[in-house]
């Protein structure tokens, strides 16, 4: 993804029909995985298949949806996960940017608005390979990166209603 | 977690087997479920497996926990929440299993996460995520989580996101 400055400014606030609307919200719980799983959807909500696979298009083209498909778990896989942050001087935050983000590692990253000012998500295959990447943006980058991996799970349901 | 070093031999903490061909199912995916009549019938064909059996594994991958759901990740600003607040707390020691606990039960908190302090320049140790339409929502919502840590939080602050740099999720390489 190109990265995006000042999203706030720059992204509008998409309108959405009733349909898309509905779609949105049932789609972020998960589909039922049946053979015909779209039609299964669009029974629940009262539309037709070809309503749901055209609007779930329409919605990743136009940039609402940026992903549609399989959330892996990569912790149960094997692998690991992690939250990274680092402090980039804004002259060479464009740089940096693009060199984290060419790992394909970095599942995630996001500006904050903080003296730590990128912070990004590696998910890795192994759980060594979480010290190997940290160290490889080190020296692509020649910044420091704080490894906050998560030491305890609270809570994650994560769910925007529209 | 297991202690083996590749995805291919994975055994996860449930005893799930990902196997070679599962592994291929999510290289063929992890881009995205085709949007057809019936995606497994289409992941099938590329992979010479036959839809039932790619139905099978995805099913079986989803009760293991390797795959958490199949679903619609939306781009939150686009939907009108533009102020994400990553809210960090230092919580004492001591407190934050009990906290952190009554955080993430707080309905608007949509991640909460014990993580280390890199001392002495990061002194949080809890996370909590918080969306909101406006910044005051987000302000409101960290109010209600100060109240609830009470004199357990030394100091908070509330990081908010500026800009999306990257959203691609877990990829795994080819």
């Amino acid at each position: 993804m190109q990265a995006t400055t000042e999203a706030r400014r720059q992204v509008p606030i998409t309108d959405l029909n009733s349909v898309e609307k509905a779609l949105i919200n049932r789609l972020q719980h998960g589909m039922p995985l049946v053979r015909r799983p779209y039609a299964a959807v669009a029974e629940e909500l009262g539309l037709d298949e070809q309503q749901v696979l055209g609007t779930v298009k329409k919605l990743l083209a136009d940039g609402v949806l940026t992903r549609f498909g399989p959330m892996f778990h990569a912790g149960e896989m094997g692998g690991a996960l992690t939250l990274a942050a680092m402090r980039i001087p804004e002259a060479d935050f464009e740089r940096v940017t693009e060199q984290v983000n060419s790992f394909d590692e970095v599942a995630h990253n996001y500006r904050r608005e903080h003296d730590l000012n990128m912070w990004f998500v590696l998910a890795t295959e192994t759980r060594e390979a979480i010290e190997s990447t940290i160290s490889a943006i080190e020296d692509t980058t020649g910044y420091p990166v704080y490894n906050m991996p998560k030491e305890q799970e609270f809570h994650v349901h994560l769910h925007f209603p529209v | 977690m297991s202690t083996s070093t590749s995805l291919s031999d994975a055994d996860t903490q449930n005893g799930f087997q990902v196997t070679e061909r599962d592994r291929e199912l999510i290289l063929a995916t992890q881009a995205g479920l085709p949007l057809v009549s019936d995606p497994w019938a289409e992941i099938g064909k590329q992979l010479g497996m036959g839809a039932d059996e790619v139905l099978t594994r995805f099913q079986a991958m989803q009760q293991a926990g390797v795959i958490r759901r199949v679903a619609a990740v939306p781009d939150h600003y686009r939907l009108g929440y533009r102020y994400n607040g990553m809210t960090v707390w230092d919580v004492a020691d001591d407190r934050i299993a009990e906290l952190g606990a009554a955080i993430g039960e707080l309905p608007f908190v949509s991640h909460c996460y014990r993580r280390p302090r890199h001392l002495p320049y990061w002194s949080f140790n809890l996370f909590a995520m918080v969306h909101g339409t406006t910044r005051e929502e987000v302000e409101d919502k960290a109010a209600q989580i100060r109240a609830v840590l009470g004199d357990a939080c030394q100091q908070h602050t509330i990081l908010y996101s500026s800009a999306i740099l990257k959203k691609t999720g877990l990829r795994l390489r080819k």
